[in-house]
């Protein structure tokens, strides 16, 4: 199976997480495992975890950003955003 | 780092659900490799049916544990093997399998290569026969090879070929790198412990010190070559090898044995590390209320490492690897790679090792060598 690369996070479009990937919630946030990359990622706040489980309600990235996180906190999880799309764990349309 | 640090914390303190778990399917092996961790050889009767063993995956998928890694003995050799397998697949538990490749003919090749998050890790310990089969019987290379070609005809993809470091493999990583890249395949290392009928070769074959070193740097250049972790005792080195660097046992993974017993990893099937029956109450009883499992958790003891600046970066090393030295668990690694364990080896008056507890050797087969 064919994996998307994604070198650049673009806020202004849309993110969801990847059906490949399973979500566990853990005491500290949760655990995402990619099915086909076999990447296991850390997500380590429960914020971050309930911002990527309804990432796809939204019809960009940014929107979600600015309806679900403080302000002065966007910047530092658009950055986690970006990184999860860089393990494949977001996909776009 | 400190957040790493910090989750490391979190992990030593245990999961609600393992992230993947070893699963020996059977005990039955057609192999009889002199470092078998399992002691594998005879099926036991008392293993667990088809119908335990999906339900068994039910509850794995229930739990939403990642993946499984299935070995034995060899896995192939139960009938309903793959049965089992695409009862899990089919639920998105992903399966990776060991497999010693005996089995592997072109139709199996054919039905692996059609199957979703399934990974096949071919065993050989060395990169020729005269090496490997020093350790894994005669015959036993070419039918790695054998089963190699096969997944390769099969278009299977990028399986993996798992190599055990030995003081004679450890000489060729090199050829070994060139092996899997000829087969398109990832290369996958693990560390010789003295868990099963390896307690009985261990000391004659496990890397020396200096072999350690050179291991250790070779894998901090080839980041994707894959080690299950098993190498977190030589971070000591410096930078931290790829992977967790800690001690999962009971705390981020467990093994499940063919009769459905638990233990904390799968280098220590032995009674003292036993920590319930899937049969009993389910597996995710035992993961949450084991008492071993609630003692694996609770912050450990530096004991003799206390003192020693690296132990933030080995944490001690393998318990399965000390336990069945005849070490204390709060004693250094056996292959510290300052030399610790050595001298915690040579100290020991009288070397009381704990021989494995369910043993199932084929009783003819197995030799040992009185040195």
């Amino acid at each position: 199976m064919p994996l998307t690369r994604i070198d650049a996070f673009d806020a202004s479009l849309y993110w969801q997480l990847s059906d490949q990937v399973s979500l566990r919630q853990e005491a500290f946030g949760a655990l995402a495992y990619h099915h086909v990359n076999r990447r296991l990622v850390f997500l380590k706040s429960r914020e971050l975890v309930e911002l990527v489980k309804r990432l796809g309600e939204f019809d960009s990235a940014r929107l979600a950003l600015a309806t679900m996180v403080p302000n002065d906190q966007q910047g530092r999880y658009a950055m986690a955003l970006a990184s999860l799309a860089r393990s494949g764990l977001l996909s776009g349309r | 780092m400190g957040a790493e640090s910090t989750l490391r914390t979190r992990f030593e303190h245990g999961l609600a659900a393992p992230i993947c778990i070893t699963w020996e399917l059977t005990y039955a092996c057609n192999l009889a490799c002199t470092h078998c961790l399992s002691s594998s050889g005879r099926r036991d009767p008392r293993e667990l049916t088809t119908i335990e063993a999906k339900g068994l995956i039910d509850e794995i998928a229930a739990m939403q544990i990642f993946y499984v890694n299935v070995g034995g003995g060899e896995p192939m050799i139960r009938r309903d093997f793959f049965e089992i397998v695409e009862h899990a697949v089919t639920q998105r538990v992903g399966v990776k399998f060991s497999t010693n490749g005996t089995r592997i003919d072109p139709a199996a090749a054919r039905r692996l290569a059609d199957l979703d998050y399934l990974d096949v890790q071919v065993s050989i310990d060395g990169a020729d026969a005269a090496t490997s089969d020093k350790v894994r019987g005669e015959g036993s290379y070419a039918a790695a090879r054998r089963a190699m070609d096969r997944l390769r005809e099969a278009n299977f993809g990028a399986f993996k070929i798992s190599v055990v470091m030995t003081r004679d493999s450890v000489e060729q990583l090199d050829e070994l790198e060139a092996l899997a890249s000829g087969y398109g395949a990832e290369l996958r290392l693990t560390r010789l412990r003295p868990s099963g009928r390896g307690a009985v070769v261990w000391r004659e074959l496990h890397p020396t010190i200096a072999q350690n070193r050179r291991l250790y740097h070779w894998l901090v250049e080839r980041p994707n070559v894959l080690t299950g972790d098993s190498f977190f005792h030589l971070s000591a080195l410096g930078a931290p090898l790829e992977g967790l660097n800690l001690c999962g046992a009971g705390r981020i993974v467990c093994l499940i044995d063919p009769v459905g017993d638990v233990y904390a990893c799968p280098f220590v099937i032995h009674d003292e590390f036993r920590a319930g029956n899937v049969r009993d109450a389910g597996f995710g009883t035992v993961w949450r209320d084991s008492e071993l499992f609630s003692s694996l958790r609770s912050p450990g003891n530096p004991g003799a490492c206390a003192s020693c600046g690296a132990y933030d970066a080995c944490r001690g090393g393998c318990m399965a690897a000390k336990f069945f030295t005849g070490l204390e668990l709060s004693d250094p690694d056996p292959e510290c790679v300052f030399g610790h364990g050595e001298r915690a080896l040579e100290q020991q008056r009288v070397a009381i090792r704990p021989h494995p507890s369910p043993d199932h050797s084929r009783r003819l087969t197995v030799t040992s060598h009185a040195s």
